[in-house]
């Protein structure tokens, strides 16, 4: 317990420093009202993503072939579906539950503990909620934006959710504590894997990537919220 | 969620067909075409940048009303903008796209596409032609074309990608470049932007 203190605490630090200098930025957008705060996570984040992530998902990828890569995917996609049917019937999306949970229990079986996709090739199509989805759902609103170290972009609502969609990851809740850290890390290096590419696409069209994150961002959770049909905002005028 | 960049490369895919050509139909039959273009050339698999450019110019660009995305990225700032300067801004966010899309283009080949069908009246002008990117072990993802009738056919003025949209997304980096520099400043922001990615390019061409 003692051990862990000094780096704690001079991680936390850092992360005060960095974000006392971020604060120099004024806020502009109603959305984002932390801004400097914000741009500071982001930097650290990225900076820790430049180091640390993005070489590690890099090697993987050249040293793991595709279809392993994508049963590694599919595996962590399995356990999810667990909670994408959950989400769904707390929203009264019954048939839509029902249907992630029929997919947990063939993918399981005939895709052989999640290694498979064969639900999606038998036409169940797969779908994307969490609890900070939920939570919309039921009304609640989006919050400031905020950027969570090590976590990146959320909304105050999706980083409840968060909390929420962590404490019951069955991956989080496994044992032993060295197979949790392997199968967390293992997860987290397949997903950054999956993003070089759009990456490296934010760097080429952003003028601001920051900026372009975060709408990119608050766009996707809101399709996602309306699974993929939100009310349609008219064309301004020209 | 791999392949939204795949997905947002074939969204600028386009069709040489007729100028009446139904909106649903112009977008299948450009990127089956981009498609069967890039699953026979090595290199454009193995992103030759000037080969993609080229077929980006020749097959997708003439479909995309950039005047229309423009004006709509801009925002308000875009009445005040005197006519020189509206043609920079067109310019640049063109070949900002252009590249970006360009870039990605070698990820198109393995994309299994479904077509859903448009309902549209005879009348309408103003239509979202939806096509669906399915993949193993991830929600399909959705690209919407936000499509206008105009005199030269049907033209795409938006897309989204995963519910994401393109002209949304620059919405506030170009206020904010506007708040700070005036449209003077957005146009240059713009243009050192495509300068800057022009050299990489350029450099990798010659290796």
């Amino acid at each position: 317990m003692r051990g862990r203190q000094p780096s704690l605490r001079a991680a936390a630090s850092a992360l005060v420093l960095l974000a006392a200098a971020g604060c120099a930025t004024t806020a502009t957008d109603p959305r984002d009202p932390f801004e400097g705060f914000n741009r500071a996570m982001y930097a650290f984040n990225d900076g820790l993503d430049e180091v640390a992530l993005k070489p590690v998902s890099r090697a993987y990828k050249a040293v793991a072939p595709e279809p392993l890569r994508g049963m590694v995917r599919n595996f962590f996609a399995n356990i999810d579906d667990v909670f994408n049917g959950a989400n769904n019937l707390l929203q009264g999306k019954f048939l839509d539950g029902w249907t992630d949970w029929f997919r947990v229990i063939v993918n399981t079986s005939f895709g052989v503990l999640g290694i498979n996709d064969v639900a999606s090739d038998m036409g169940l199509e797969k779908h994307n909620e969490d609890f900070g989805q939920t939570f919309a759902v039921w009304g609640v609103g989006d919050g400031p934006y905020l950027v969570l170290p090590f976590f990146g972009p959320y909304t105050l609502r999706d980083s409840g959710g968060l909390v929420l969609d962590w404490e019951l990851d069955p991956v989080v809740r496994a044992r032993p504590i060295a197979l949790r850290n392997s199968l967390i890390a293992t997860r987290f290096v397949s997903k950054r894997t999956d993003f070089l590419d759009a990456s490296r696409m934010l760097d080429e069209a952003a003028l601001d990537r920051y900026v372009f994150l975060r709408d990119a961002y608050l766009q996707r959770r809101r399709s996602l919220i309306y699974d993929g049909n939100p009310p349609r905002e008219r064309r301004p005028q020209e | 969620m791999r392949n939204w960049i795949a997905c947002a490369a074939l969204a600028f895919a386009a069709a040489t067909g007729a100028q009446d050509t139904p909106p649903d139909e112009l977008v299948k039959g450009v990127m089956l075409e981009i498609q069967a273009i890039v699953a026979q050339d090595k290199e454009l698999q193995a992103g030759d940048h000037a080969k993609t450019i080229a077929l980006i110019e020749q097959k997708a660009l003439p479909h995309f009303n950039f005047g229309s995305m423009t004006a709509l990225a801009v925002g308000p700032a875009w009445q005040k903008a005197t006519p020189e300067q509206k043609k920079r801004l067109v310019a640049g966010f063109r070949d900002l796209l252009a590249r970006t899309y360009a870039n990605s283009l070698s990820a198109f080949r393995e994309l299994r596409l479904d077509f859903r069908p448009l309902r549209m009246k005879p009348a309408d002008t103003d239509v979202t032609v939806r096509v669906r990117v399915l993949q193993s072990g991830a929600q399909p993802v959705d690209i919407e074309y936000d499509m206008e009738k105009t005199v030269r056919g049907w033209k795409c003025y938006d897309v989204r990608v995963a519910g994401i949209s393109l002209v949304v997304n620059y919405r506030t980096e170009f206020a904010n470049l506007v708040r700070e520099g005036g449209v003077d400043g957005l146009i240059k922001a713009l243009e050192a932007k495509n300068k800057a990615a022009e050299r990489p390019a350029a450099a990798a061409a010659k290796q």
